[in-house]
């Protein structure tokens, strides 16, 4: 059975035991780019003691599959494997896993970069900070539809 | 024809996580977001035109220019902050 490209979960995930699973018997990777996102303990100059990830069942795994399908058309890469986490998370918590195999580094490195940048500003999740000060919903960054925008891809998601 | 909304993050909390609405033939999810802001004051402010807001159909990100098919399913959630 080939091994799922996309999973959102509650659980941790092990970064060593991902890319040895997405490398595993394929001798024509040369190269592996992995991305870890964390949880910071502080944002826009805020304290912050947890975070709530919330996402769309269903539409989520969906967009991420179209985008893993749009990097294997773009690059020539071999394989990717995206986890997000959802639920409560704490500060130095990993968030998500963006790993990517090919051939030759070039590749695995762009192809991670436009999978985060692709996944930040077109999957379904959202973040709640927990501050001294309350509860606060994460704003949408514009620099992360600039991000995409690099790609040719339409960055509108932070617009009004 | 009868269809499903769905909300998430802050309109989730704002408006619960879905409603069924009885629309038209050929309604638009822009005409569908303008119908929901008449329902309450709460719908009002949550769905308010200008507000920055996006919306999928059938679980695809979408444009508020397209129709709604019978059985649809159509959700309103704001900006994603994920990664």
């Amino acid at each position: 059975m080939a091994m799922a490209r996309v999973s959102i979960q509650a659980e941790d995930f092990d970064l060593t035991a991902e890319v040895a699973a997405l490398r595993a018997r394929d001798a024509a990777v040369g190269a592996v780019a992995a991305f870890v996102g964390t949880v910071r303990d502080r944002s826009d100059g805020q304290g912050v003691s947890s975070m709530e990830l919330e996402h769309y069942p269903g539409m989520t795994e969906k967009a991420i599959e179209a985008m893993i399908d749009e990097a294997l058309f773009r690059f020539e890469i071999r394989a990717a494997r995206v986890i997000h986490r959802v639920g409560l998370l704490q500060p130095l918590d990993q968030i998500v896993l963006v790993a990517v195999t090919s051939s030759h580094r070039a590749a695995a490195f762009q192809a991670c970069e436009f999978l985060m940048d692709y996944l930040k500003t077109q999957a379904p999740f959202w973040k709640k900070e927990h501050t001294p000060e309350g509860a606060r919903w994460v704003d949408a960054r514009v620099t992360d539809d600039d991000a995409i925008k690099r790609w040719g891809l339409p960055g509108r998601n932070a617009a009004a | 024809m009868n269809i499903q909304v769905r909300y998430f993050a802050s309109i989730r909390e704002a408006l619960g996580p879905s409603e069924r609405v009885e629309l038209p033939a050929g309604t638009t999810v822009g005409e569908l977001r303008s119908l929901l802001i008449g329902r309450s004051p709460a719908h009002a402010a949550a769905l308010a035109h200008g507000k920055a807001l996006r919306c999928a159909l059938d679980q695809a990100m979408c444009e508020e220019s397209v129709a709604v098919g019978e059985g649809a399913e159509v959700a309103f959630f704001p900006p994603v902050t994920g990664g």
